[in-house]
């Protein structure tokens, strides 16, 4: 009752002694207890999740109590996995379990906030015109006003706003912008729908709806693997952790499993108890190589050349030694090994060119439809040519022929393709050459050269054959192949290797010198890769992370991995293949979700753009180009047209053959020139491709710094772009955002070096080319204290949306367990604000108009065989202009602008009338639409949506999501597959069956996440007796490859990928960034004029142990586990050449910018190599660089994208452009920097600190 | 006007002051135990923290308990042992003693509290509050030494003793026995008082209670199931 009183019951006690006096029983009171226990009590639990780029994908419980969210905790309650195998809990690690503190800490936005000197511009401009569009016209149209608030990006100034007024300024923007300049100049970045789908589609709708662009991510993350699409025609599809516990030979190479999977690493534990070796191939000691029988440390970078060695280890002794039944069979059915290769003269030599068709031959093979691509084999039996089923020419314009059954296409006898043509009576053999690359000498002598040709001459098994053209020599893509391995088949010649202690590439002991790795290891474990993958069919299995993905020869590195795996038969079977694991790139129900996400449902086609490309243009990071194409193209390479282009004239080369989309697409406004265009009822194609050839018409590639090309307005949502991913972000703040920066190097123009061909040179560059730049978050970010509105969005404990990962198979949901604080909204309820004032404001300034739209050349559709043999330039005259074969498909699309927000809210009738599908197929979806109908309601207001289902909430949206996507609707499961058979000739709808009357809802998923179903829009099936494994169904369900051959494309015949000598993969060393030699003797010396100790480090950035890329790293708790501020990691004998010591701040700089860091010196990390873990955000803790004079940036102050030519390749099969999917990525590790110690280390606390830097007053 | 504020400061503050020590105190105890701390800062810095704080403890607990017996000890009691001159001598010189060992920790401890970034940072602006006005109460205290030593018939300490006895005992005219005090005596007089009335809203609550059980006690406690709750 009191504590007070019951101090004074001294007669009322009772004591009982025991043990002999020393334990004692009293009745004293327990009502202090209370506090413990109410300290765990809350009043509910709601699972959600974390919509964070992790692939975790984690169930967590949120506790609430008295309406706050107090604490998270893991979820237990997943399906239980088959009974041979471990369960997948517990998932979640310590960053989720901070999450609950962004809710209420000092991070939180919680209000909307805008620039004040954009504020006070816009409503003095206000005053003046009444009208908000005139009055955003009179803001963006005055240059000192604009440069006014630009200048001030990244340096505070806000003041806190209120919603009407927010979405007023923004709609008047866009509306100036659409009207005055198109509205292709307005854009949208955000990443990864699959963290949380309906939040990324409410942008991404509104945009599509009013003709904006959405940026691509995975390319510009430079996690998309552009070896999976080369090889695969597929994105990317991997099998779910649970299936390593299926593995018995694992390597992690350049993945660290427990720190950057932790939720799955405990399969890798699991299976370690079953006997599975593991290996791990880092060059670091990570924690990964702490987990793993073995750990292979090769120089970073270098990962090609071990695993070329060990390709050569496994060709030679197990497809030519002591040849493996199964390898060998697998070769022939799922690869392109025995397809035939045309041989060309060049001088002398003899170097491979492309496949050759069923449209070579006389008759062409007896085959009538594509016969330009259909690629042929020689049967084993009858030496006689076949074009087999199963090529692209038989996936488009003909039904039944398109599988992997050994079959002759036209007479449909079976086949047993012949895999060498050493296996053909007539053969010869010849010297065939082929390009070497590892005798580069790079910059710093770091990444070690070899002393071997340029061109690599070796006796090859080859055939004569008469064809339309006459005598052609071809060889089979397998004997090309094995010979580009160096490997000794007893056909004479040199550069093969007898043993693998000759020094040849690529033989064991060749790649001593350039990795380091001793070839004892290298022979070892690829032996018994290769013995486990025979003994077991194909159960080993490569984990593969992001860091070798982040190469500028990145696709060398991981083809090198792709060729072992699948010449031991390890694709498409479970516990075997290639597990690459970055971004959280499964969004699973993907076909239901693009109606939703691009407004497909209203207009067709959306403008969708790739990121690395654009940035490249309009960050102006081209102007600094230092690498040359000399540098990388292949010795064999003739053509003198490509010395004279730099890499943004490929791109725009690329951009106006149709191959890569464009954003801006035309000098023009598109919505005038829709409007002439539809007045004069012109055929639009016509229409454009006349004003191009008569140069009325100019594509905007061609001139990105014009200011009619330039991006206007920008909206980043769910993305920290400036705190985490831009890279070369110090262009950006210079060319983009137009505020103080850190660039340090000098411009072609300024350098006086070779300047683009094709693309227009201003010498003045744009600074400052976004008017208005919105960014919606929970928490302060770097990319919100440079954006001009910040707005205040629900945290994932606050909204309802879906998410799922490629690491396992189940869908779940995020959920509001409580509203969203303060005045944030959801992502969904933002962007229909804007909507809403858009259709209002719009009103007498744009009503229903025509948008003039450009889409490229798109993988899977029938477009994606476009152009088959020559890359032909209708610029130059080689070829007509063509709209969707040899340019950009041209579109008119209606854009009703009133009606965005009817529009937004309600199902469009598009998908009634053309139905719905995905990676090529379709089906009829009036039943989903008619369930969606009942289960949303529809609009009964009158207007352009009455009659329409409902989209209203969130959850609304997600229902539409769930509904028409094939993984989360049996019946549309049931559809696909039945849609699929009819272009394979096989039936795969028992695949549907057994779930096909199942349809998973929103509330289902708050009950418990639920395992997706099996769907053609992947590769892999969910069933009771496999585990997800990428490729299963090609394997198992004969369904081919959406490639050129239908099968593992090994050989990449596309005219570029022969100019830089990747046909076959090969041994590249990293690139030369040039960064380091202009700027390391301009800071030399320090202020006080002593001479600084400095090291040139090469600059290696992997993920993170205490964020999630930029997440959590702000977060107090993370913080506190980690140094409390921005670290890089350096070897004990780098930190000794510049007099460090562990915890020492040092800057790292080069000519794209500096960073300021603390030191983190330990053994973990090899001479030479700087590690810093990336996405470490500026707003924390960081102090002013001596070098720039601004505030030490993120790790990408000191990188600058660099572009590759064999990524801009379109219309060509599995080389064709699709968002997300294939196209340009954005490298970064070839780089390099300088560290040194730094000598004052200024916080630069004091308000206005940076009014004195130079970069400022020179505005 | 001067008789009223006097009379009200000696003769009903001093009540205010008391009803806040014990209802406070009572209150704070029953319903904020978690509070109930000394709330020691020696995990942010214990530079200076162990001298301060022996000195300061040190010199407080000999002049609190010479003030307690001093003031409330009847004349009667002791005459017949000690003169009140003697007894006042007494009193000046232990006091004096034990008060410049206070006011030396004190310093310290003040001087810690303010100038240690880590320490102000997470110091309440009562925790600085109360020990600033210990620290000036210590140094009035001092002070009153030389005025009570140009009083050596120690007419005043008897007068300061019957005011206290007769506040205690709810007598009236307590405030007149003071009416002619020195200023210096009615200043720490109220400083006295006003620490009394912050008492318990500070961290001096602590002083209630002494962790003297450890010392005798079983080393296992098992609470009944039936206890109180």
């Amino acid at each position: 009752m009191s504590y007070f009183l019951d101090k004074l019951t001294f007669f009322k006690r009772e004591k009982e002694e025991f043990s002999n006096g020393h334990g004692v029983k009293t009745d004293e009171t327990r009502g202090w207890e209370k506090g413990y226990r109410s300290r765990w009590q809350h009043d509910k639990v709601v699972r959600s999740t974390h919509g964070v780029n992790c692939t975790g994908s984690c169930s967590w419980k949120i506790y609430v109590k008295n309406g706050l969210v107090t604490w998270e905790t893991q979820q237990t309650d997943y399906p239980r996995t088959r009974t041979d195998m471990p369960n997948h809990e517990p998932r979640g690690c310590a960053r989720g379990a901070s999450y609950s503190w962004y809710l209420y800490s000092a991070q939180r936005l919680k209000f909307p906030l805008i620039r004040s000197r954009l504020l006070k511009a816009w409503r003095a401009a206000k005053i003046i015109a009444k009208d908000p569009v005139n009055a955003w016209a009179a803001v963006a149209s005055n240059p000192e006003t604009v440069k006014d608030y630009q200048s001030y990006r990244g340096r505070g100034g806000f003041v806190r706003a209120n919603w009407d007024e927010v979405n007023e300024i923004i709609a008047a923007a866009n509306i100036y912008t659409a009207k005055k300049f198109g509205p292709d100049r307005i854009i949208g970045f955000s990443p990864i729908p699959a963290m949380s789908m309906v939040s990324y589609a409410a942008g991404s709708r509104y945009l599509s709806l009013i003709g904006g662009v959405c940026l691509s991510f995975y390319d510009w993350y430079c996690d998309l693997p552009p070896s999976s699409p080369q090889t695969w025609g597929e994105q990317t599809d991997v099998p779910e952790s649970a299936d390593w516990y299926n593995s018995n030979f694992i390597i992690a190479w350049g993945s660290n499993v427990p720190q950057t999977r932790t939720p799955d690493a405990h399969f890798f534990t699991e299976v370690r108890y079953k006997g599975a070796k593991t290996v791990a191939v880092t060059p670091d000691y990570s924690e990964v190589a702490k987990l793993c029988d073995l750990w292979l440390h090769p120089k970073q970078g270098t990962d090609a050349a071990l695993a070329m060695a060990m390709g050569h280890v496994i060709l030679s002794e197990w497809h030519v030694k002591n040849k493996s039944d199964y390898f060998d069979d697998y070769c022939r059915t799922y690869t392109d090994m025995p397809f035939l290769v045309r041989l060309v003269k060049k001088g002398d030599r003899l170097v491979p060119e492309r496949m050759i068709r069923a449209s070579d031959f006389a008759d062409d093979l007896g085959a009538t439809n594509n016969t330009d691509w259909k690629p042929v084999v020689i049967g084993a039996k009858d030496e006689e040519i076949h074009a087999p089923n199963g090529t692209i020419g038989s996936r488009w314009g003909q039904k039944g022929k398109w599988n992997l059954e050994l079959k002759d296409e036209v007479t449909g006898e079976e086949i047993w393709p012949m895999l060498s043509l050493n296996e053909h009576s007539k053969h010869e053999i010849a010297s065939v050459s082929f390009p070497y690359f590892g005798n580069q000498e790079h910059e710093h002598g770091y990444f070690a050269a070899t002393s071997h040709e340029s061109i690599l001459d070796r006796n090859v098994p080859i055939l004569k054959l008469n064809l339309k053209e006459g005598e052609t020599l071809v060889a089979s893509v397998y004997d090309l192949f094995l010979a580009n391995y160096g490997v000794d088949r007893g056909f004479g010649g040199g550069n093969v290797a007898k043993s693998f202690d000759d020094d040849f590439p690529y033989t064991p002991a060749w790649q001593e010198k350039i990795t380091g790795v001793k070839r004892e290891h290298v022979i070892n474990v690829a032996r018994q890769f290769a013995e486990n993958a025979h003994k077991t069919h194909g159960k080993s299995m490569v984990i593969i992370g992001a860091a070798m993905n982040h190469w500028y020869h990145m696709d060398m590195n991981y083809r090198a991995i792709i060729n072992m795996l699948v010449m031991c038969g390890c694709i498409g079977k479970s516990g075997g293949g290639w597990s690459h694991y970055v971004g959280q790139e499964k969004l699973r129900p993907q076909t239901g979700w693009v109606p939703l996400a691009f407004a497909t449902d209203w207009n067709r086609p959306p403008r969708q753009q790739n990121s690395t490309s654009f940035f490249y243009a309009h960050t102006d990071q081209w102007r600094y180009e230092k690498l040359k194409m000399e540098e990388i193209l292949s010795p064999l390479e003739d053509d003198k047209e490509w010395k004279q282009l730099s890499f943004i004239d490929c791109n725009a080369k690329s951009e106006r053959l149709g191959w890569l989309p464009s954003a801006p697409q035309l000098e023009t406004n598109p919505l005038e020139l829709g409007a002439k265009i539809h007045t004069s009822g012109a055929n639009v194609g016509e229409a454009i491709v006349g004003g191009l050839k008569s140069g009325d018409l100019k594509l905007s590639c061609h001139d990105p710094d014009n200011p009619v090309n330039w991006p206007r307005n920008m909206f980043v949502w769910r993305s920290n772009i400036l705190g985490s991913s831009g890279k070369g972000h110090e262009y950006f703040l210079k060319h983009l955002l137009g505020t103080s920066h850190g660039v340090q190097g000098k411009d072609l123009g300024q350098t006086g070096e070779q300047k683009p061909r094709d693309v227009v040179w201003h010498d003045d560059a744009p600074e400052g080319k976004l008017d208005l730049l919105v960014t919606l978050d929970f928490r302060m970010s770097t990319t919100c204290m440079y954006s001009d509105i910040v707005l205040p969005t629900a945290t994932w404990y606050e909204k309802h949306d879906l998410n799922t990962s490629d690491m396992h198979p189940f869908i779940h949901p995020l959920s509001a367990a409580v509203d969203p604080a303060w005045e944030s909204k959801s992502d969904w309820e933002i962007y229909k604000g804007f909507a809403k004032k858009f259709s209002e404001l719009c009103v007498g300034h744009l009503g229903v108009e025509h948008d003039v739209v450009l889409n490229p050349i798109k993988h899977d559709t029938a477009n994606e065989i476009a152009q088959p043999f020559e890359v032909q330039d209708w610029v130059k005259g080689e070829c007509e202009p063509v709209p969707g074969k040899t340019m950009p498909a041209v579109f008119l699309v209606e854009r009703d602008y009133p009606n965005t927000y009817k529009k937004f809210t309600s199902i469009g009738p598009l998908l009634g009338k053309l139905g719905n599908g995905g990676k090529g197929i379709g089906w009829n979806t009036d039943a989903e639409l008619k369930m969606l109908e009942e289960l949303n309601h529809i609009v009964t207001e009158e207007g352009v949506s009455k009659g329409l289902p409902k989209l209203d909430s969130a959850i609304d949206a997600a229902e539409m999501i769930l509904s028409l996507a094939p993984e989360t609707n049996g019946h549309v499961a049931f559809k696909a597959w039945e849609a699929l058979g009819q272009n394979t000739g096989r039936d795969h709808t028992h695949l549907a069956i057994p779930r096909e009357d199942e349809k998973i809802r929103f509330r289902d998923i708050q009950a418990q996440p639920r395992k997706i179903i099996s769907s053609p829009t992947w590769s892999g099936i969910e069933s009771e007796h496999v585990s997800y494994n990428a490729c299963y169904t090609n394997v198992h369900e004969l369904i081919p490859w959406r490639t050129l051959t239908g099968r593992q494309e090994l050989y990449q015949d596309h005219k570029w990928m022969r100019a830089f000598g990747e046909q076959l993969c090969v041994y590249k060393p990293p690139v030369d960034m040039k960064t380091t030699a202009e700027v390391v003797d301009k800071f030399a010396k320090s202020k006080s004029g002593k001479n600084h100790k400095q090291v040139v480090l090469n600059f290696i950035t992997p993920h993170q142990k205490w964020g999630i890329h930029s997440t959590y790293t702000d977060n107090l708790l993370m913080q506190t586990l980690s140094r409390g501020g921005p670290i890089v990691w350096v070897s004990e004998i780098d930190a000794k050449k510049i007099g460090i010591i562990d915890n020492d701040w040092v800057e790292a700089y080069n000519a794209n910018g500096a960073i300021t860091a603390r030191a983190v010196v330990s053994q973990r990390v090899n001479e030479g190599m700087i590690l810093m873990y990336h996405a470490q955000e500026k707003i924390l803790n960081t102090p002013g660089s001596e070098i720039t004079g601004a505030r030490g940036g993120i790790h990408n102050s000191v990188t600058r994208a660099v572009l590759k030519p064999t990524h801009m390749i379109g219309g060509y099969a599995q080389l064709a452009y699709d968002f997300n999917y294939y196209g340009t990525v954005g490298s970064n590790r070839d780089e390099f920097i300088i560290l040194r110690k730094m000598e004052k280390v200024d916080f630069m606390n004091e308000e206005n600190y940076d009014t004195s830097n130079q970069f400022v007053t020179s505005k | 006007m001067i008789d009223f504020i006097h009379s009200f400061l000696f003769g009903i503050y001093p009540y205010i002051a008391l009803v806040s020590l014990f209802l406070g105190t009572l209150i704070r105890y029953d319903r904020e135990q978690y509070s109930w701390q000394a709330s020691s800062s020696q995990i942010l810095s214990d530079k200076g923290l162990a001298i301060g704080n022996i000195f300061f403890h040190l010199g407080i607990i000999f002049i609190f308990m010479g003030h307690f017996v001093g003031l409330l000890t009847p004349h009667a009691l002791y005459e017949h042992f000690i003169k009140a001159e003697q007894k006042q001598m007494l009193a000046i010189v232990a006091g004096g003693i034990a008060g410049v060992f206070g006011f030396i920790g004190l310093s310290i401890l003040l001087s810690r509290r303010l100038g240690n970034a880590r320490i102000r940072a997470t110091s309440s602006p009562l925790d600085i509050l109360i020990l600033f006005l210990l620290w000036l109460q210590m140094m009035l205290g001092l002070i009153t030494i030389p005025f009570s030593l140009s009083h050596h018939d120690a007419t005043q300490m008897l007068n300061l003793s019957q005011w206290a006895q007769h506040i205690l005992t709810f007598r009236s005219g307590a405030a007149d026995f003071i009416k002619d005090a020195d200023w210096i005596f009615k200043c720490h007089l109220f400083l006295g008082l006003t620490i009394l009335l912050l008492f318990p809203f500070t961290r001096l609550v602590h002083m209630l209670s002494i962790p003297a059980k450890y010392l005798p006690r079983p080393l296992q406690i098992v609470r009944s199931r039936q206890a109180r709750r």
